[in-house]
């Protein structure tokens, strides 16, 4: 059974989490045995920028010490065999043409998702 | 039955925060009077749909005291929903992610509930006939 | 060919997002998938007679099944006779018989 997971929301919960929700999973998925690779979309084709930096945040006496570290988690998807789609035009309507972005990403366009679908089992919407 | 399915769902939203939720035990509520197999895989906020200490309480803009307002409780919607796959045939699995259940504290959930991991829905998605996975929006 | 239901959980009022299902609708169906568009919740919200549409007028003229569920409209006070050409509505029980028929379901 091969699945895609769609990746769309961006910097949802990823400071609490530590990471984004959707990423972890599919690393997961991966790493129990599964035959998944990830589409991103929308916001998340922010994900793999480099030089994000959410450092710093404090409350109280609470630090956090272990930011979310969002592009080095989309690298390592890829180093661990999972194909990482991400959407052209997403990436062009952010002003993202240009900017230095994680290795080893497939871009897609928005007329290529149908046919991109249609090579999995299960297209999953996280 | 000879018509008969297992299905897969994956939740993700908590209760009372958006509408996905009560649409996704709908779906489960149907599947269940078919008397198909359901297995559920809750992650993240979904932990808490089944939270064991979830409580009822009155509202004053109804007027209306717990008894009258008789407030729905999630973990009372799962519990039935459990009870009415099983009455009609049906095996009923519903498995809160570990780690989402540990970092929220929901430990406590109803009877049938079982602490799993995405190993679990990788399972289940293999072994169903389907899979509807419900994310989340932020 | 394969087979796709498409949940569309949101509204153009709500979400700038909806052209991508109504855009997958129609790049499925031209390269000869078999697609229905299911609206539920919010997503019900256009199919309202007068209301503005982004995208779904032209699905259904594109032979694209546009579904909306029942519940959804009734509790949103959307009668079946104030439903925009195309859009009919639906017991949410659809998407559990095209779950089990085989369908990939795609919620958004």
């Amino acid at each position: 059974m091969k699945a895609l997971n769609i990746i769309e929301t961006g910097y949802r919960a990823t400071l609490e989490e530590q990471d984004d929700p959707g990423v972890w999973l599919s690393y997961t998925l991966k790493a129990a045995g599964g035959d998944v690779d990830v589409l991103l979309r929308g916001n998340a084709v922010n994900y793999a920028v480099k030089g994000q930096d959410s450092t710093g945040l404090q409350y109280g006496a609470s630090r956090q010490t272990e930011p979310p570290r969002l592009a080095d988690n989309i690298a390592s998807l890829t180093s661990k065999g999972i194909v990482v789609f991400i959407v052209s035009e997403d990436l062009q309507e952010r002003g993202l043409e240009g900017v230095p972005l994680v290795e080893g990403l497939t871009p897609v366009t928005r007329s290529g998702l149908a046919r991109l679908f249609d090579h999995y089992h299960q297209v999953w919407h996280w | 039955m000879a018509d008969k399915k297992t299905l897969a769902f994956a939740l993700m939203d908590p209760p009372y925060e958006n509408a996905r939720s009560t649409t996704a035990l709908r779906l489960i509520h149907i599947a269940a009077k078919r008397g198909y197999d359901i297995n559920v895989f809750a992650y993240e906020g979904s932990v808490f749909l089944a939270f064991a200490k979830q409580k009822p309480h009155p509202n004053a803009m109804h007027g209306r005291n717990v008894e009258e307002e008789n407030h729905v409780l999630t973990k009372d919607l799962v519990s039935s929903l459990m009870e009415e796959t099983k009455r009609n045939g049906g095996r009923f699995d519903w498995v809160n992610c570990g780690l989402c259940v540990d970092e929220r504290g929901a430990a406590e959930a109803v009877e049938g509930v079982r602490r799993g991991s995405p190993g679990d829905f990788l399972k289940m998605a293999e072994a169903s006939d389907n899979t509807l996975v419900i994310g989340t929006r932020g | 060919m394969a087979s796709y239901l498409l949940i569309e959980s949101r509204d153009p009022y709500d979400s700038n997002d909806v052209w991508f299902c109504c855009d997958l609708a129609r790049q499925l169906a031209e390269q000869g998938d078999e697609v229905t568009v299911f609206l539920v919740q919010n997503g019900v919200l256009p199919a309202r007679t007068g209301a503005r549409a982004d995208g779904l007028s032209g699905l259904s003229k594109a032979g694209i099944e546009i579904l909306a569920d029942e519940f959804s409209l009734r509790e949103r006070g959307i009668p079946s006779d104030r439903l925009m050409a195309g859009v009919k509505p639906a017991p949410l029980d659809v998407v559990i018989d095209r779950l089990a028929s085989g369908c990939k379901a795609i919620w958004h």
